[in-house]
């Protein structure tokens, strides 16, 4: 039992320590790594001044927002396509299951050879069309979850009692599933906020439609500064609280 | 019920067979054109891209990234594999909490957890700091830019998949197998081996497969922990589409790395079919 105790602190230490060290030096006044000279908001307030990271951001935001819109509807009706059908073929299983499985660099020169065949300019837009992608199969996968504990005996008693098939899916079907639907949601948002390498590929040439983990991988690249430990402590920060509230609104979504 | 059901999945799937199945498609095709003299794509049929795959120059970052992708993988199946036993030999109420902290680091920014290693790594860094403090006086250790910090970097990223993985079937695990075992003799380490490893082997399959196939086709952790002197498949595509603007072979380079995805996921399948009959023979004994 000892070493079943020191085993998950050493993991524990591993994974959280080095994530613990960069929100703490955010909050360093010096912002330099080897000594601590006090506690400060001042990387925190020189983000909100720094132009390039705040329109990264609010693209950021503006392809999160709409991919999950689209992938929500659209992975919600999948499901329940999917659930509500007798036999299900092994080719629509592995259709939906394979933007989880396929790899980022794969999906991304798939994406950038497909646009620029058929002529289109890239940007935020054909950014939100690859996040939809992906989003999809994880939307789906959630409400497909909790679609196989649902019983459908009861949209039947609805459509027996006069429903139209609308009215049984807003009355009965949604307010059950619908906690499924938003953790999904949540879910799809954390994913798109956080996709570098799709985004890095679809976004086309120029500045303008530079994402926030595009920003960040610049920065990265040219070194350690006070301000992106205090960037990437806010994006952790959505990141988490996001998937923290949908792991409650459906029980076990992080373990899927 | 049918129509329903299809009406309810056309607009996903119409956008998954358009923005996936159709570019990856075209992808394939790709890969047997010719380059072009100005790097555009030249309409001829050829193998030669393939070819080039087995090049030597090629070939050796081929064997290079296998290598790094391998020692990442089999370290974290050991750290991830001994994460998950402690986490399911915790008493109940505890394994989800334990496994929520385990899994979600994974769902936070990669590019944010590969630039924590930065911070700990380069020259003034925190290790470099904490070797000082126990009283290193020399120069600084060069620990960012190396093979390990691509390794560490690969491992501290892809743990927690394996940690999920490899939970999935030691939660599942009946215990009573092990105790028979004990009764009749053996020791911890033979239960362990002849009982708990192979009956768990699925799930420590499943996680490997995942680790290898996103650490080989990375291309951002060599990129910002290997100092750009480390190349992967993942660089070599990099390069073909954003530089050398060599789509077709750029093409032929990620289809090899989806053949070795299908093949490790094949080989996936094959131990968990091994380990299921395995539990119906033990079943059938009793």
């Amino acid at each position: 039992m000892i070493a079943r105790r020191i085993v998950l602190v050493l993991t524990f230490a591993f994974l959280y320590i080095p994530i613990g060290v960069l929100v703490a030096l955010s909050f360093n006044e010096g912002g330099l790594p080897t000594a601590w000279s006090g506690f400060s908001f001042k990387w925190y307030a020189s983000l909100a001044g720094n132009r390039p990271i705040l329109s990264a951001a609010l693209n950021t935001l503006i392809v999160a927002v709409v991919s999950t819109a689209i992938a929500t509807l659209l992975g919600t009706l999948l499901a329940i396509g999917v659930e509500i059908r007798r036999r299900r073929g092994a080719a629509l299983e592995a259709l939906i299951f394979a933007p989880m499985i396929i790899p980022d660099i794969v999906l991304a020169i798939a994406l950038l050879s497909f646009f620029s065949m058929i002529n289109l300019t890239m940007g935020l837009h054909t950014i939100v069309l690859a996040h939809v992608v992906f989003n999809i199969a994880f939307v789906c996968s959630v409400v497909r979850a909790r679609l196989k504990t649902f019983d459908w005996s009861i949209t039947e008693a609805s459509a027996d009692l006069g429903a139209s098939a609308f009215t049984t899916f807003r009355r009965v079907t949604l307010p059950v599933i619908l906690p499924a639907v938003v953790a999904g949601a949540l879910l799809a948002f954390t994913l798109s906020v956080d996709e570098f390498i799709i985004a890095y590929f679809t976004a086309g040439a120029g500045r303008a439609s530079t994402t926030l983990p595009m920003q960040i991988y610049s920065m990265i690249r040219f070194g350690i500064t006070p301000e992106i430990n205090a960037l990437a402590t806010i994006v952790m920060a959505v990141s988490v609280t996001a998937l923290a509230l949908s792991q409650r609104l459906n029980r076990g979504v992080v373990g899927q | 019920m049918t129509s329903r059901s299809a009406l309810l999945m056309a607009p996903a799937l119409a956008w998954l067979t358009g923005l996936m199945v159709v570019p990856c498609a075209l992808v394939l095709a790709l890969a047997f054109f010719r380059r072009g003299i100005y790097g555009g794509i030249e309409y001829t049929f050829t193998l030669e891209n393939f070819g080039m795959v087995l090049n030597p120059l090629y070939a050796g970052i081929f064997l290079n990234s296998a290598r790094i992708a391998g020692t990442a993988t089999v370290i974290a199946v050991i750290i991830g594999y001994a994460a998950a036993y402690a986490i399911a030999a915790s008493p109940r109420r505890l394994q989800p909490v334990f496994l929520f902290f385990a899994v979600l680091p994974f769902w936070s920014n990669y590019l944010i957890r590969t630039y924590a290693w930065i911070v700990l790594l380069n020259r003034e860094g925190l290790v470099t700091q904490l070797l000082r403090w126990l009283g290193y006086e020399g120069e600084p250790p060069a620990l960012l830019y190396t093979e390990g910090a691509v390794i560490t970097g690969l491992v501290y990223n892809y743990l927690p998949f394996v940690v999920l993985a490899c939970y999935a079937p030691l939660s599942r695990l009946n215990p009573e197998l092990a105790e028979a075992s004990r009764d009749l003799g053996a020791t911890a380490l033979t239960t362990f081996r002849r009982i708990v490893l192979p009956l768990t082997l699925p799930g420590i399959a499943a996680g490997a497969v995942f680790v290898f196939v996103l650490s080989i086709g990375n291309f951002v952790t060599p990129a910002l922990l290997g100092g750009g002197r480390f190349q992967m498949i993942g660089n070599l595509v990099y390069d073909q589409f954003l530089t050398a603007n060599d789509w077709p072979f750029g093409a032929a380079l990620s289809m090899a790395l989806i053949a070795i995805m299908l093949l490790l996921l094949t080989l996936q399948a094959f131990a968990a079919e091994r380990a299921s009959s395995r539990v119906v023979v033990r079943e059938d004994a009793t």
